[in-house]
């Protein structure tokens, strides 16, 4: 009973000094993942985005995260615990979270919400995503002048707008360099797989495939092309160097820290809102990662001057004429994709000869 | 649609990689099963070899090391089970279960460090002419040594079990656990052994996922394997070449699925992963239609030298 006294007489000194000691609390922001932290892609970048926050701010924040948190019932479970523990701000970085955050932001309208890639909001859920179609748009340059077999093989996750977006316009533009470039397509039906990840690869490249671009988290496909030899790869949401400069050649690194201290202050400031933010190369929410040399300097080049055009906003990654799948016009020439579009897209444009799965 | 685009032989020799890890864990079951033991713990020596075969074979550089670092791994997870079962005559099934939920565990902790790293490259054996063999080469010549390794290993359980004296031994202790002992047989010993090397070849299979084929280290990255090489093994009838043949086969589902999108023909996901699972229950009802399932006497059963 000793040792309980001093415990008893602090927890209500620390009690007692609540009330003014309110404001210098600090603000808890946590994150729900989809992947374990160490996936090296997409997973990974939302933890640097949250050590970002961490050191920004120092003391006046904690951070909280959870990570391989499957999308779907169990999602909502994890969301309510980490309001539950006292969040103020949380962050769901995957587009299967999207009911699982409303219904959970539903429960808490005093907590903020930001949900990752989707597109229903609330007056506590923001949405954010990135436009990585401008990324893929780089891609699929460099994928339609460095393959030899014409054929570019796709690890694609779910068949949602974001994923359909990033192969049109990675078709887009090999088409535009190489008018022969054929697409194969594997639908993974997940984020983050590795053996199901290197096994798609696998698979595209006993099939022809020279250039492989993935829409999962993994380093798997990575893996997969190094030890094939002489294909090359791209690193999908993060850098990826350690498979460079052959078989990554470049890569599209998400870059979200800016961001969430963004939104960290806002909530801090008590000026949050719920907001629809989709930034690009332009705003560095979208970056490029080193071409490595294993591409020639003039396709380099070219790759480069078409990033710094969709950074710049003088050239959009959708510039018509472009024509839907089944022929019909959705483009005029020189007319430019409305956002609305994008945001619902559920069709591939002309010249690729898959189905989009149902 | 394009099925010409999937190249048989190549199908075949990626079907070979995909399919050894299951292969080496359904042979290794087997064996157990066959000394008269259920183990259901497969998946989680699995996967505790594939942690620790993967953290050896960073730390060393080697994956060789990390390999024997894996069978010795799952043989000690696996003698858990043994001394269980054996001598504390627990309930087989239980602690089967139990040692797949600890395994997945334990391998989430100790591979915590571990995620994301890549793991040192096990060279393919590159033997001159025979690899550049049209059709064979790819197929029988272009592999990995453990691909080699596994198969080897189901020569050795087949000679072993049916021709050996020991496998004799063995057999005896799973038909009829009693008469063996009658006749001065150490059961508890030889079921031991076999539970040992089930856990040395599923720790093997799962260093294989680990090390070879994804390669590198992630959370339950063994994915169902191990229930996948508990459904060989009765598919099996316990046998050692339908082992082979039942592996082959659901390893290949995997990797024709994979094959027939790229090519253009999408099945749906769900009606692969469930056929081998599917083909399992078919060949059950099959071999019990006909009243033989080959399925050793004392399987399952609990051994105490009484009376």
């Amino acid at each position: 009973m000793k040792s309980l006294k001093p415990i008893l007489a602090g927890a209500v000194l620390a009690l007692g000094l609540t009330g003014p000691a309110m404001a210098a609390d600090p603000v808890k922001v946590g994150f729900i993942y989809v992947g374990p932290v160490g996936d090296g892609g997409w997973t990974y970048e939302h933890n640097q985005g949250r050590l970002a926050v961490e050191e920004h701010f120092g003391d006046a924040v904690e951070t909280v995260f959870q990570e391989s948190v499957p999308e779907g019932a169990d999602a909502e479970r994890a969301i309510t615990q980490m309001a539950l523990s006292g969040a103020d701000l949380i962050f769901t970085t995957s587009f299967g979270y999207m009911d699982a955050t409303l219904a959970a932001a539903e429960k808490f309208p005093d907590v903020k919400f930001e949900h990752a890639t989707g597109f229903k909001m609330g007056d506590n859920v923001s949405v954010y995503s990135a436009r990585f179609y401008e990324g893929r748009a780089v891609q699929g340059t460099i994928a339609g002048h460095m393959t030899q077999s014409n054929i570019v093989g796709y690890i694609a996750s779910f068949p949602i707008p974001e994923v359909i977006r990033g192969i049109n316009s990675a078709y887009i533009h090999a088409k535009r360099v190489n008018p022969d470039v054929e697409f194969k397509i594997i639908w993974a039906y997940t984020w983050f797989d590795p053996a199901k990840e290197a096994d798609a690869a696998t698979a595209l490249i006993d099939q022809g495939a020279d250039v492989i671009l993935q829409h999962t988290d993994s380093t798997a496909p990575q893996a997969a092309a190094q030890s094939a030899g002489n294909v090359i790869t791209f690193g999908q949401a993060s850098d990826m160097s350690d498979y460079g400069p052959m078989p990554r050649v470049s890569s599209i690194i998400d870059n979200w820290g800016p961001y969430y201290i963004a939104r960290t202050q806002a909530v801090i400031d008590g000026t949050w809102a719920s907001v629809n933010t989709w930034d690009g190369i332009g705003a560095g929410m979208v970056g490029i990662g080193d071409i490595s040399d294993a591409v020639p300097a003039d396709v380099r080049a070219e790759a480069e001057a078409l990033r710094d055009a969709l950074g710049s906003g003088e050239y959009h990654a959708f510039t018509g004429p472009i024509n839907k799948q089944d022929g019909s016009v959705w483009l005029a020439d020189g007319e430019t994709a409305d956002d609305g579009t994008l945001a619902g897209m559920g069709f591939y444009i002309e010249g690729i000869t898959d189905d989009i799965p149902n | 649609m394009d099925l010409s685009s999937i190249n048989p032989i190549l199908l075949i020799a990626s079907l070979m990689v995909a399919a050894t890890p299951i292969l080496l864990a359904a042979i290794g079951e087997m064996v157990v099963e066959k000394a008269g033991v259920l183990n259901l713990g497969v998946e989680g020596m699995m996967i505790t070899g594939a942690v620790v075969g993967f953290a050896i074979g960073v730390n060393t550089g080697s994956p060789a090391l990390g390999f024997i670092a894996a069978a010795l791994g799952g043989a000690a997870v696996s003698m858990l089970f043994g001394v269980l079962t054996q001598y504390l005559l627990s309930n087989q099934v239980a602690t089967g279960l139990g040692l797949t939920l600890f395994g997945l565990g334990l391998s989430a902790l100790i591979g915590k460090p571990y995620e994301g790293m890549k793991s040192p490259v096990l060279q393919k054996l590159d033997i001159p002419v025979l690899s550049d063999l049209p059709v064979v080469g790819p197929i029988l010549f272009g592999h990995d040594p453990v691909v080699y390794l596994s198969l080897i290993l189901v020569v050795l359980v087949w000679y072993g079990l049916k021709f050996s004296r020991a496998g004799l031994i063995l057999r005896a202790v799973g038909e009829n656990h009693e008469a063996a002992h009658a006749l001065g047989y150490k059961v508890i010993r030889v079921r031991l052994m076999a539970i040992a090397f089930g856990g040395a070849c599923a720790g093997l299979g799962g260093a294989y996922i680990s090390l070879v084929r994804v390669p590198q280290w992630v959370e339950g990255l063994t994915a169902g394997a191990g229930w996948i090489a508990l459904a060989i093994v009765v598919f099996a009838s316990w046998r050692p070449w339908r082992v082979l043949l039942g592996a082959y086969l659901f390893g290949g589902v995997s990797v024709l699925q994979l094959n027939l999108q790229a090519a253009g023909l999408a099945i749906p996901v769900e009606y692969l992963s469930m056929s081998p699972y599917v083909i399992t229950i078919v060949v059950l009802v099959f071999i019990s239609a006909r009243g033989q399932h080959g399925a050793p006497g004392s399987l399952g059963r609990s051994f105490h030298a009484s009376g």
